[in-house]
């Protein structure tokens, strides 16, 4: 059982998007998590003055699939259909360090006491930074509702975060499920219908090209960052065990040189512990923006086409009325239609460009901070490096 | 007899390379308890007190005068077999004085000192310096070889020019370790061992790829040929060799058909591995000396932490080579998203961020390279050069089993002598008493070959434990500032991105 509760490192952690509680009168975080066996337990606290609520502040436990179910009766909202809706936060996914503290176990006997409490204490903290993950991705999915005008008058968002029981009772049950796997089926094969849909506004034109490839580069980039950051901790485990070999020579060894292979030893292991924080930022900060943009590019895909299949619906309408004018029946209905599909369009259209624009404005912005941070620390700890192994040179010289 | 015992002191300071002078006492002290048959006891009890002759006991069953007589005759320089091992220096063959250098062991641990203190310069200031270079191909498909060129520069005497160029290929230098490992390993000395035979890789180089692996092999394998070279003439008594000065000068050398692992000599070294394998396991040793137990054991020890060692060391190389392969995937990927990116001062950062990557996946191959010929093949190495060392222990073990069993041998003689005496067959009893010379001698020999062992090893040793010390700092150190120097250009890089960075608006 883990929690966490350290507010700094959440000032940290919380980068992906900009700062999204700038809103006074609706704040939402997650202070606190706890993580049992397979579930994790958040516990989402909110400070509001908006008078819909029936208390100032007040904290709820929540549960990784109670905010797919709010994700999901906001995405199968029709008003919302001109929004970009926030992507879901991805499930908590632990099997990484939990496969790694099996091998760590069934290994035990075969490394020092030293190394294996090292390893362990690494795990724990892969454990740890997985953790942070979570919470601050489910975080951010929450505050990204609550810093939007018309998601945060959303009645299901209000319920989710005030209702005092457990939201099991209202989550998807089989149907609802089947309903929703089967919507989004007919979703991808519009995908290829509506890529074929004559687009007439530029604007949207431009948009479709750039995120229909943006999308399949970022996916690529966001995979290549997680293959690169496992590397950098694959190379702070070998430090980590030639530290371990080099203090089990120096045991044996005539005292001299003895002391000469302890301080490698030693600076092995903080060169380890430096290379793990590399690899730890980088993700942070690199990693999972990809990740997260991956998803909201996604998000931003979805509202085209769903801006697309009311364009193809009003196409239809038209092609109805005209038919109805020749056969000279139901012509009143069809007109009735054809209007409906043009408003539905043409809100579309109009919320469509707002978000897209807003949206492009949020990915520079939270592209600049990311890169900046992870620079910054990445000029900090090479620094540390240096010295660290300068320091060490002098005193092996001076031996 | 004064005459004979002068010049062999003066042989036995010149030539004896006595061991360290802290052990010096410990020598003395062991040599003492070191056996256990009576009659060597009572010669080495004569022989610790310094200065003493220590040989003129007349009731001492084994002759003083016959061995002195023996040792007249291997003393001879002019002697066929130690022909070859001519030197103006330190030289083992011509040692085996063993009776004579007993005695005035003081004054050679007088004159040690400065014998090791020269020999330690020696060492360290070798003007010597060889370089193997130029791999080339010679002929084609699975019967063609790279040769080396061998370059050797020195201003010593021994050699007959200063700078002397010859070609080589692989199997040369492994006839060159087979014929010193075959001198020198059995009187104790630590002979380097040559690199290993690779099939894969060579196979892979005979078919004619000239794909990456393959350059790497070569590279690899050229840099551990030069590796051995240098180790072998740092031994003063390898690099006085004939073999070895052969190696390095002559411009045709026969081919060393016997390194091939199917022919009729590697044939033979398997079945001698198998039979050394066996002996070990059947010769208890009684180990009175407690200098050797305790070096086995660390030995022992010291294999198993290097190869522990190595290990991790060859992940980190691979580990290192995946990170660099992976942060130039990511780097394209990046410039691709840059490309795509709509908006042009992102656009512009991403295709930044790019550059860095790919100078940074840069840095980390040459990282991954130091990481490789710095620390990983230097552990490669030295794990073989233990595994010599053990061997050279194994000898030694093999010296006092000689010896024991040359004991056991008189025995029987002496017992079989005893019974004749009351048979009268006057003619047998001769042979007999003839045949207990014989032993007796073989039974000195004995003696004086493990005592000579186990000088050398000693000696060996203690320079090996410097060689080694020295080297793992040398290398240490190189490594460290090899890792500032990554330092610096990471730091160099990402200083020159922050502003590209702050720049997106």
């Amino acid at each position: 059982m883990t929690s966490i509760s350290e507010d700094s490192d959440k000032e940290k952690v919380r980068s992906v998007s900009v700062d999204l509680n700038n809103d006074a009168s609706l704040i939402i975080d997650i202070p606190d998590a706890l993580c049992e066996r397979d579930k994790v337990k958040f516990t989402i606290h909110v400070k509001t003055t908006i008078s819909s609520f029936q208390k100032p502040a007040f904290s709820v436990p929540r549960q990784h699939e109670d905010f797919i179910w709010l994700h999901d009766t906001i995405v199968e909202t029709e008003e919302y259909a001109g929004l970009i809706i926030p992507p879901a936060p991805p499930k908590p996914d632990f099997e990484g360090p939990r496969e790694k503290m099996h091998k760590l176990g069934e290994g035990e006997s075969s490394m020092t006491k030293e190394e294996y409490a090292k390893m362990k204490q690494e795990l724990e903290a892969e454990y740890l930074a997985v953790f942070k993950k979570t919470v601050q991705v489910h975080e951010v999915f929450l505050q990204r509702l609550s810093s939007h005008p018309i998601f945060r008058k959303d009645r299901n968002f209000q319920i989710f975060l005030e209702y005092d029981q457990d939201l099991s009772v209202r989550r998807k049950n089989a149907k609802e499920m089947f309903g929703g796997f089967f919507k989004n089926m007919v979703k991808s094969a519009d995908e290829v219908l509506i890529s074929g849909v004559k687009e007439v506004d530029e604007f949207f034109e431009q948009e479709k090209t750039f995120l229909l490839d943006y999308s399949s580069k970022i996916k690529d980039a966001t995979a290549k960052a997680e293959k690169m950051t496992r590397s950098h901790k694959n190379v702070a485990d070998d430090y980590n065990h030639i530290s371990g070999a080099l203090n089990h020579t120096a045991a044996d060894n005539n005292t001299a040189f003895k002391k000469h292979l302890e301080k490698s030893a030693e600076v092995f292991e903080k060169l380890r512990k430096l290379e793990d924080r590399v690899a730890s930022d980088q993700e942070l900060k690199l990693t999972e923006l990809l990740r997260y943009y991956t998803r909201d590019i996604q998000a931003a895909k979805d509202l085209l086409y769903r801006r697309a299949r009311a364009l193809a619906d009003y196409e239809n309408s038209n092609k109805a009325l005209d038919k109805a004018r020749l056969k000279g029946k139901d012509i009143a209905q069809a007109e009735e239609n054809q209007k409906k599909s043009l408003q539905k369009f043409d809100k579309l259209s109009e919320s469509g460009k707002k978000e897209l624009t807003s949206f492009k404005a949020r990915r520079v912005v939270a592209f600049r901070k990311n890169l900046i941070e992870m620079t910054e620390l990445e000029i900090k700890h090479a620094k540390n490096s240096m010295s660290l192994l300068q320091g060490t040179i002098e005193i092996l010289n001076s031996n | 007899m004064s005459e004979d015992r002068e010049a062999p002191a003066l042989l036995g300071a010149a030539h004896t390379d006595p061991p360290e002078p802290q052990d010096a006492e410990d020598l003395f002290v062991s040599v003492a308890c070191v056996t256990e048959c009576p009659e060597a006891a009572r010669l080495s009890a004569e022989d610790l007190s310094p200065g003493s002759d220590g040989h003129k006991d007349p009731d001492d069953p084994d002759d003083p005068d016959d061995l002195f007589a023996e040792a007249t005759e291997e003393v001879s320089l002019d002697s066929p077999e130690r022909q070859p091992i001519l030197s103006d220096g330190p030289s083992p063959a011509i040692t085996p004085v063993t009776p004579v250098t007993i005695s005035p062991r003081l004054d050679v641990f007088d004159r040690s000192l400065d014998q090791d203190d020269e020999e330690e310069e020696n060492r360290d200031t070798l003007d010597i310096q060889i370089s193997v270079s130029d791999p080339e191909k010679v002929g084609d498909g699975m019967n063609a070889f790279m040769v080396y060129k061998v370059t050797t520069k020195t201003s010593l005497s021994i050699f007959s020019r200063d700078e002397v160029c010859v070609k080589r290929r692989f199997s040369d230098f492994l006839g060159l370790h087979s014929k010193l490992a075959s001198k020198y390993m059995h009187m104790g000395f630590i002979v380097p061992p040559a690199p290993e035979k690779s099939i894969v890789g060579m196979t892979k180089v005979k078919v004619g790829k000239e794909d990456l692996s393959s350059v790497e092999f070569v590279e690899k394998r050229r840099s551990a040929l030069e590796r051995y070279l240098l180790r072998t003439v740092k031994h003063p008594a390898l690099l006085k060799d004939p073999d070895v000065l052969q190696f390095l000068e002559s411009s045709e050398l026969p081919r060393a058909v016997s390194t091939q692992a199917l022919s009729g000599a590697g044939i033979l070294r398997m079945v001698n591995k198998a039979a050394d394998a066996v002996n070990k396991m059947t010769i208890k040793m009684n180990e009175s000396d407690a200098w050797f137990e305790e070096k086995q054991q660390q030995f022992e020890n010291l294999d198993v932490q290097l190869r522990k060692l190595h290990a991790s060391v060859e992940s980190l190389v691979c580990h290192r080579k995946e990170l660099s392969v992976n942060t130039a995937a990511f780097a394209k990927s990046a410039a691709m998203l840059g490309n795509s990116e709509d908006h042009t001062a992102l656009s512009r950062a991403l295709s930044q961020l790019a550059e860095v990557e790919e100078k940074i996946d840069q840095l980390h191959q040459e990282q991954a390279n130091a990481d490789f010929y710095l620390i990983s093949e230097l552990l490669g190495d030295y794990v073989r050069l233990i595994t010599a060392v053990r061997g050279v222990f194994d000898q030694r073990m093999k010296t006092w089993g000689k010896w024991q069993d040359a004991q056991l041998m008189l025995q029987r003689k002496r017992e079989a002598e005893a019974k004749l005496q009351y048979a009268s067959k006057p003619e047998k009893l001769q042979q007999a008493r003839d045949e207990i010379r014989e032993w007796e001698g073989k039974v000195q020999q004995g003696e004086r070959d493990f005592e000579q062992i186990s000088r050398n090893i000693r000696r060996e040793v203690g320079q090996f434990e410097k060689e080694r010390v020295k080297d793992f700092r040398v290398v240490i150190m190189k490594y460290l500032e090899s890792l500032v120097h990554s330092q610096q250009q990471l730091i160099k890089y990402w200083e020159a991105f922050l502003p590209e960075a702050k720049a997106i608006a």
